[in-house]
């Protein structure tokens, strides 16, 4: 059935990186990840329950979905609602704002469309007369797919409502928060790819928190924690990159480069966690033509004064967000909140904590049950 | 689903006791119903099918307006049938020619199942009325011994027929236009005569079937387990999945064991018989694939447990829209 046993799948291995990680594992140990891909993996396949009892990994504001501030959700909606053609991821269409989703202004008659890649946006954009607004959102790893096609040339029609978000800053926000119990990250293999590990010495020199960086199959991320957990217990202080196969210390220069060609970071409000400084990605000057933001005036007030809906009270995404909550600490999760009627961000996204924890049996550690 | 026709059709036709004597009624949410008429049972089933696009590679909705029943009374151990009826509503202006291939082709699979239609109804609707086809068909089987979905004891062995998602990959794939250079094929046949060499193998050790259809395996396995009041293991690595299937699961991110199959059953047999029914199944051309993939514990009670060689977790019940509409 299957063709030959895929190298970074081997159980045998794993089985040999779980001992180790056993014996690594000292004493109670929290570290933080903060990406949906390394969420889905260690759900996909369990890994969960084959930690340590005393390793706690968290998930930490790693859902780009998740961290879009009701805000400027609130702007691709008032855009939507103005006549303008939306285009945007499919997770974006569903996440709500202050007063509804994309998917609600959708319904109401607004043209909201999804679209798989910038790429596709700026086909869409060539084949219609319509102004055409690519809500853009995503890490670093999606902005620099938006600057190279901003870069290689747009349609006249077509601009950017830039929701960016650049992941280095709000690692200090994180590590910063007052009972912060994280001892060591895990960096995002796909976003050092572009980045370099090198870009996380000035957080280590900074908070004394080691940092690994880790790829996206089972054993990647259980050699990634082997090695954190290590460092932490030896006060070993400073990058691992772990995923050598595809990070290297500068990273992808060219893309960079184009990335802060195009856009520039500012302090900005993620949902549920902080204000993060330097943590949005807005267009640069040089960009004014194609940003949304000042190609048309955007009035999403109206939207703000509707109150939210008595459930999204209850939820706790942003504590989720933050790492300092799980989804089974939330009374919706599973019952009012399930990917099909979603309250909150993190059930809506493929990447948010809740709907991973959902599709993959919602009970992380089987020994609880 | 399921919820929600406990929630509304079983209010209305629930048996009461739920099980008297010499019924099958809906109460049992089983692949069929069964009535007792002197030393056997007759089974009973109807299954209404509706498919976007009608025709996807390795069949076509009237095939699978065929197998659907077919299978459902071989799951209920009746692999013998007696008759079926075909009810047909069309959309005004469906093409003759489809209609016609629909037909030839649910003819093929009769033939194969060694079945014959016996009764049968056409209804026209207005354009927009209804989506092009609907095909609803109803059969009956006699069996001296009905295997139900709820007989699991710990120490049992889930045995699967072949490969998982077949169906509901190529389904997908030609719905949503993927445009993936694959060789994506439906499962979909009938699986009478290969679910007659299983019983034949294993009598009463062949304790519980039932075919992974809409909800995929990880929803049948799940009924089994919380009908049988046992635990579910299974072994992601005995799964047979092939391996067009995993690389387009892999790429669009739904697991396989969610996705739905029309040519494939998971049999629960005592332990002792695993390796006879096992070996049964394999010399059957649907069967060749087999594999024991799962077994029976008192633990977890209702619930499906993924040893994926990395760790163990909980599979989840597919809801919504996770899952195409396939049937």
């Amino acid at each position: 059935m299957t063709g030959g046993r895929l190298e970074f799948r081997d159980a045998r291995r794993a089985a040999a990186l779980r001992d180790a990680l056993a014996r690594a594992t000292t004493r109670p140990t929290a570290v933080m990840h903060v990406c949906g891909s390394h969420e889905q993996a260690i759900a996909k396949f369990g890994l969960r329950s084959a930690f340590p009892e005393q390793l706690d990994v968290i998930m930490g504001p790693g859902c780009p979905v998740c961290i879009t501030d009701p805000p400027e959700i609130d702007e691709a909606i008032a855009l939507a609602q103005q006549g303008v053609r939306i285009l945007t991821y499919g997770d974006m269409v569903r996440v709500p704002g202050s007063a509804g989703s994309l998917a609600d202004a959708q319904a109401r008659g607004a043209k909201v469309e999804t679209v798989y890649s910038v790429a596709q946006a700026v086909e869409r954009a060539h084949g219609t007369k319509d102004e055409v607004v690519f809500f853009a959102t995503g890490f670093e790893t999606t902005a620099v797919a938006t600057a190279a096609v901003l870069l290689a040339g747009v349609p006249p029609n077509l601009s950017v409502l830039s929701a960016h978000k650049y992941i280095p800053p709000v690692m200090e926000i994180v590590a910063e928060m007052p009972d912060c119990r994280i001892e060591g990250f895990l960096a995002a293999g796909h976003a050092a790819t572009i980045t370099g590990w090198g870009i996380f010495d000035a957080f280590v020199t900074r908070h004394g928190l080691p940092v690994v960086v880790a790829g996206f199959e089972p054993l990647d991320i259980l050699a990634a924690l082997v090695r954190l957990v290590d460092m932490i217990r030896r006060g070993e202080r400073a990058v691992a990159n772990m995923f050598p196969r595809c990070v290297t210390r500068d990273g992808n220069t060219h893309a960079q480069r184009q990335l802060w060609q195009v856009f520039r970071p500012i302090g900005g409000q993620w949902r549920g966690i902080a204000h993060v400084p330097n943590g949005n990605l807005r267009l640069r000057d040089e960009w004014a033509h194609v940003d949304a933001r000042r190609r048309f005036t955007i009035d999403a007030s109206s939207l703000r004064q509707t109150a939210p809906p008595v459930l999204a009270r209850q939820c706790i995404c942003g504590n989720i967000m933050a790492g300092v909550a799980s989804p089974d600490a939330c009374p919706l999760f599973g019952t009012a909140c399930i990917p099909e009627s979603p309250v909150g961000a993190c059930m809506v996204s493929s990447e948010g904590t809740c709907r991973i924890w959902h599709e993959y049996g919602r009970v992380p550690r089987l020994a609880a049950v | 689903m399921r919820r929600f026709i406990e929630e509304e059709f079983l209010r209305t036709f629930r048996t009461d006791p739920e099980m008297p004597a010499g019924l099958i009624g809906v109460s049992a949410m089983d692949d069929g119903g069964a009535v007792r008429i002197g030393d056997q049972w007759l089974v009973l089933t109807t299954d209404s099918h509706v498919i976007t696009p009608p025709f996807f590679p390795g069949g076509d909705i009237g095939r699978l307006a065929i197998c659907g029943t077919v299978n459902d009374l071989a799951m209920m151990g009746a692999t013998d049938v007696l008759g079926l009826t075909c009810s047909v509503v069309l959309e005004e202006g469906f093409p003759r020619a489809d209609l016609r291939r629909i037909l030839d082709s649910m003819r093929r699979a009769c033939d194969e199942a060694s079945a014959v239609v016996i009764a049968g109804d056409t209804k026209v609707m207005g354009r927009g009325e209804v989506d092009g086809v609907v095909i609803n068909t109803a059969g009956m089987a006699l069996t001296p011994r009905v295997v139900r979905d709820c007989g699991l004891r710990p120490g049992d062995r889930l045995i699967v027929t072949g490969s998982l998602g077949d169906h509901g990959m190529a389904v997908m794939a030609t719905r949503h236009g993927l445009n993936l250079e694959t060789d994506l094929v439906s499962d979909v046949a009938p699986l009478n005569r290969l679910i007659r060499c299983a019983l034949d193998a294993g009598g009463d050790d062949v304790v519980a079937m039932k075919d992974p259809t809409r909800g995929g395996a990880a929803t049948s396995l799940h009924e089994m387990a919380s009908k049988s009041g046992v635990g579910i293991v299974v072994d992601e690595a005995a799964i047979p999945v092939r391996d067009a299937v995993r690389a387009v699961a892999d790429l669009v991110g739904i697991d396989p064991l969610l996705v739905a199959n029309e040519g494939k059953a998971l049999i629960g047999v005592r332990a002792g018989a695993a390796l006879r029914v096992l070996a049964a199944l394999r010399a059957h051309p649907l069967g060749v694939d087999a594999a024991v993939i799962g077994t029976c514990i008192s633990d977890h009670s209702g619930m499906v447990v993924l040893d994926t060689g990395f760790g163990r977790r909980l599979v989840a019940e597919p809801e919504g829209e996770l899952l195409p509409r396939i049937c």
